[in-house]
């Protein structure tokens, strides 16, 4: 009895793995034909499933989508070279999409919807990637315990003014690689060494957990500032939880280095892959999502600031108002990530 | 019967079957496929971030390691060998209830344990939320207190994955419990000094096995130790290879920590030695040591705290998450969700119990060396972290699928197979592990005894020895079908286009910071693999009567 209940559940589990790869090519049968388009996504919000599904009906596209995080796509594009499906590539940082253009994985486009959609330090000067949104890493401090003017700039969180107060996240981390590629183009990388070395002492703990975290933090009083992106605030603003309601009340936001170069900005953006079987596509789907529409959903929804002039924001950015954002050209934040890394390691940031 | 064997039958009984031997090593090979990718990689020079690496983060990642291995293993040693032996061994309020409850945490992705603790805790959690209201002046160095700390994964670690070595050191007490622990008992020894005199000993090679699991599961985690900021080895070979691009670098250190388990495995072999653990004359009826009074409510104790920690805590809140996310997130999409991970769940689990089964009945009828030393190699998967052993499964199919269907990378877009291979790949070990043992719990008696009567070494399989292993081979499938249900890497990686599992978007989800959103993903994931070890522990209970 035994071994036929096994030999059952064996059959059915090789019965299960036809079924599943037959459902799989059904899904998306090798056709490299006109009507889709393959996606290799890092961002995996809400919002971006129902742009694709609106450009699905607008064009009759279907839009095929793998999620994972850009590190690893790239590493697939690498591995299935001109044999790869993907047609976009999609990530949330202007240095992984340079990694990419470096790595030969992408190819250049030339478009005057996205070339004027976009404005020109938000994307690659040769076509080969265009940011879609816009994300500032901004300060979250306690306004009862943190004096405004030690909020001036990034520089000044590396002052003993902040020892055991400053909270961040660990330097895994892709938005804070990118915001020390900033100083170190700022202020070369001696100084951005000591900046970094400075945050290190002044933190109020090992770092840990994401940017939300870092924000309870603040609230619950273990730091009095942290370094955060825009969109995780206005999240926990706009959330069902009334006690995520109250931790965004209890804190203040601030965009640094106001009077002089601005806040530090990076981007999610997307490029047409090198091998793009179907590039055409690709272009629309590029097209569509920097367009009015698209740009005006990624603010409402998920609380990006567009890249594209002129676009509504959502209520809760307009209420942290206008703000200076650093003009840095973003091609700098990729070439400077490997050094950005390095100090971050050698200051002992974990 | 024996006596009238002829020579040359006996010689034919005692020659080894190479087909059988050569299926298996046909088998390893297409296993050892991409650990081989990685493994060759050790050979190269290394990259150009390999001092950086070495110099300036090993040392802190190392120590973080090497606490964690220390500390997980030792703990969930205790807690394993300990529940095991209290409900085994004595009686107590709910002991029934714990022999099948405390492998229950086995269902919770230590990942998902770790986001879980920490939303509990935190500000907004409902512990602080309780203290605020309660005690309206709490001291602001409680309010403060973190969780996400090496300390706290330890815990985590051992309170998700003790279980391992629970359900090894179960099987075994129950089964070795009778004649020894008796007489052990009539020469007037104390429970304490039983426990540690016969009992330790007994449970050894489970000790052995079951931490062996737990390290290789700790080795290889990423979710948990990057959400509480505890870099650890595995997190070198990631700040290696994606966020420097330094590939060679990561083959290495990959390489590096192949090798560390290798030696562990080899350990776990020979203390085992040459003994060979057999049921003959085993008697599973034991009086029970009564605990009363205060030894009962510690033993209760003793239980509920890793249930509690590991299962019962992390599930309630999922559960308070998933109310305020429900509505939005459970729609015809999640069906589909659901149907992926369960199909992929039981394909993988029948096919690994169905290879595992190739490869440990070949050596043990070959009995010689190369046999067993050839499915170590297959079972090295375990240990590399799942995102390195894509990348070796990633080179062996784009390699196949090059050479058979030119042009087109078919089978890692369109299909799940080249998920299927990885997810053999990854665990065997926890399939071959279970029906190994399963084959020498039935000893070698059996099988002598079908061959002299004339059988085919098939049909002996078949007939005689598979039917006695439905247990274990039931356990190897329902392990293998939980972690396929709870894992991320390789199946992030290479799944085709629009497929997705709970499993995937469960962990997407929460590494956006959507808590509520994902968690009613997770809590699926962790209700069909309690589910399934309910089965489990059915399966286990009938393989002992029937």
């Amino acid at each position: 009895m035994g071994s036929g209940a096994k030999k059952g559940a064996v059959t059915r589990g090789l019965a299960m793995v036809a079924v599943l790869a037959a459902g799989g090519l059904a899904a998306c049968g090798g056709d490299t034909g006109a009507d889709e388009v393959n996606v290799y996504s890092h961002r995996h919000y809400e919002a971006d499933r129902r742009l694709f599904e609106q450009f699905t009906e607008e064009t009759g596209i279907r839009v095929n989508v793998v999620t994972a995080s850009a590190d690893e796509l790239i590493t697939r594009l690498e591995n299935e070279g001109e044999d790869s499906p993907a047609d976009v590539l999609i990530t949330v940082d202007a240095g992984r999409l340079h990694r990419a253009k470096s790595l030969g994985l992408l190819q250049p486009v030339s478009s005057s919807v996205l070339e004027s959609n976009v404005p020109s330090h938000l994307r690659d000067g040769d076509g080969h990637w265009f940011g879609l949104t816009r994300r500032a890493r901004v300060y979250v401090y306690a306004s009862n315990r943190a004096d405004t003017a030690d909020l001036a700039t990034y520089e000044g969180l590396a002052e003993p003014v902040w020892e055991d107060r400053v909270l961040i996240r660990s330097s895994s981390n892709v938005y804070n690689q990118s915001l020390l590629a900033s100083l170190v183009a700022h202020l070369g990388p001696e100084a951005a060494e000591a900046w970094a070395a400075g945050v290190v002492r002044n933190m109020a703990r090992e770092p840990a957990g994401g940017d939300t975290d870092q924000i309870k933090a603040v609230a619950a009083g273990v730091g009095d500032v942290a370094v955060v992106n825009t969109y995780y605030l206005a999240r926990l603003a706009d959330s069902e939880d009334p006690e995520d309601r109250r931790v965004a009340d209890a804190v203040s936001i601030r965009f640094p280095n106001q009077d002089g170069r601005g806040a530090h900005v990076n981007v999610s953006g997307a490029g047409v892959t090198r091998h793009a079987p179907n590039r055409t596509n690709a272009v629309r789907l590029l097209e569509f999502l920097s367009g009015d529409e698209a740009q005006a959903l990624f603010a409402e929804a998920n609380h990006e600031y567009p890249v594209k002039p002129g676009v509504e924001w959502s209520e809760t950015l307009r209420a942290w108002g206008e703000f200076r954002a650093d003009t840095l050209d973003l091609t700098v934040l990729g070439e400077l990530n490997d050094e950005a890394v390095r100090i971050f390691d050698r200051v002992g940031w974990p | 019967m024996a006596v009238g064997l002829s020579a040359a039958r006996l010689t034919r009984l005692r020659a080894v079957p190479w087909r059988w031997v050569g299926l298996a090593l046909a088998l390893v090979a297409v296993l050892a496929v991409p650990i081989v990718v990685i493994g060759a990689g050790v050979l190269r020079p290394a990259g150009p971030s390999w001092d950086h690496v070495a110099g300036t983060l090993l040392p802190a990642y190392v120590g973080n390691t090497v606490i964690l291995v220390l500390g997980v293993g030792v703990l969930a040693l205790v807690l394993g060998v300990g529940a095991a032996w209290l409900v085994t061994m004595t009686r107590f309020p709910g002991h029934r209830f714990f022999s099948w409850a405390l492998v229950l945490p086995l269902a919770v992705p230590a990942y998902m344990a770790a986001y879980t603790w920490a939303g509990m805790l935190d500000v907004t959690g409902p512990v602080q939320r309780l203290v605020r209201t309660v005690v309206p002046g709490m001291s602001d160095a409680f309010l403060q207190w973190n969780v996400m700390r090496i300390e706290a994964v330890v815990v985590i670690f051992a309170v998700v994955l003790y279980p391992y070595v629970f359900l090894l050191s179960r099987t075994l007490l129950e089964r070795r419990s009778g004649s020894v622990l008796e007489s052990a008992r009539l020469l007037g020894r104390s429970g304490w000094s039983v426990f540690f005199r016969v009992g330790v000993p007994l449970v050894r090679p489970a000790m052995a096995g079951g931490v062996a699991l737990v390290l290789m599961e700790v080795l290889n985690d990423y979710g948990a130790v990057k959400y509480y900021g505890v870099p650890t080895f595995t997190t070198g070979i990631f700040r290696a290879w994606f966020t420097l691009g330094d590939v060679d670098t990561a083959i290495r250190l990959s390489g590096i920590l192949m090798l560390i388990v290798l030696v562990l495995l080899v350990l776990e072999r020979w203390q085992r030695g040459d003994a060979r653990y057999s049921d003959a004359g085993a008697s599973r009826f034991t009086a029970r040591y009564p605990l009363r009074g205060w030894r009962a409510a510690g033993a209760v104790a003793f239980c509920a705290t890793p249930l509690v920690l590991g299962f019962a805590l992390p599930v309630a809140q999922l559960l308070a998450w998933s109310g305020r996310s429900a509505g939005t997130v459970v729609d015809a999409g999640f069906l589909v969700l659901s149907l992926n991970s369960f199909g992929l769940a039981a394909a993988a689990g029948g096919l690994a119990v169905a290879v595992a089964v190739v490869l440990a009945y070949a050596a043990r009828i070959e009995r010689g060396r190369l046999t067993a030393a050839a499915t170590k190699l297959a079972l090295l998967g375990y240990s590399v972290p799942g995102a390195v052993i894509a990348v070796g499964v990633l080179v062996a199919v784009l390699a196949l699928d090059r050479t058979v269907l030119p042009g087109a990378a078919t089978l890692l877009t369109a299909t799940v197979l080249a998920l299927l291979f990885a997810y053999l790949v990854r665990f065997m070990a926890v399939a071959f592990l279970s029906v190994e043992s399963g084959f020498e719990r039935v000893g070698e008696s059996v099988r002598m005894a079908s061959r002299t009567a004339g059988a085919s070494p098939l049909r002996t399989l078949a007939r005689v020895e598979l039917p006695l292993l439905k247990g274990a081979l039931g356990a190897a499938g329902i392990l293998v079908f939980v972690d396929v249900l709870k894992e991320l890497p390789l199946t992030l990686i290479l799944r085709p286009f629009n497929f997705d599992t709970l499993a995937t978007r469960a962990f997407q989800l929460a590494t956006d910071e959507q808590l509520a959103a994902s968690a009613p993903s997770a809590l699926m994931v962790i209700l069909t693999a309690t589910a399934v070890l309910v089965v489990l522990h059915r399966v286990l209970a009938n393989g002992e009567t029937g």
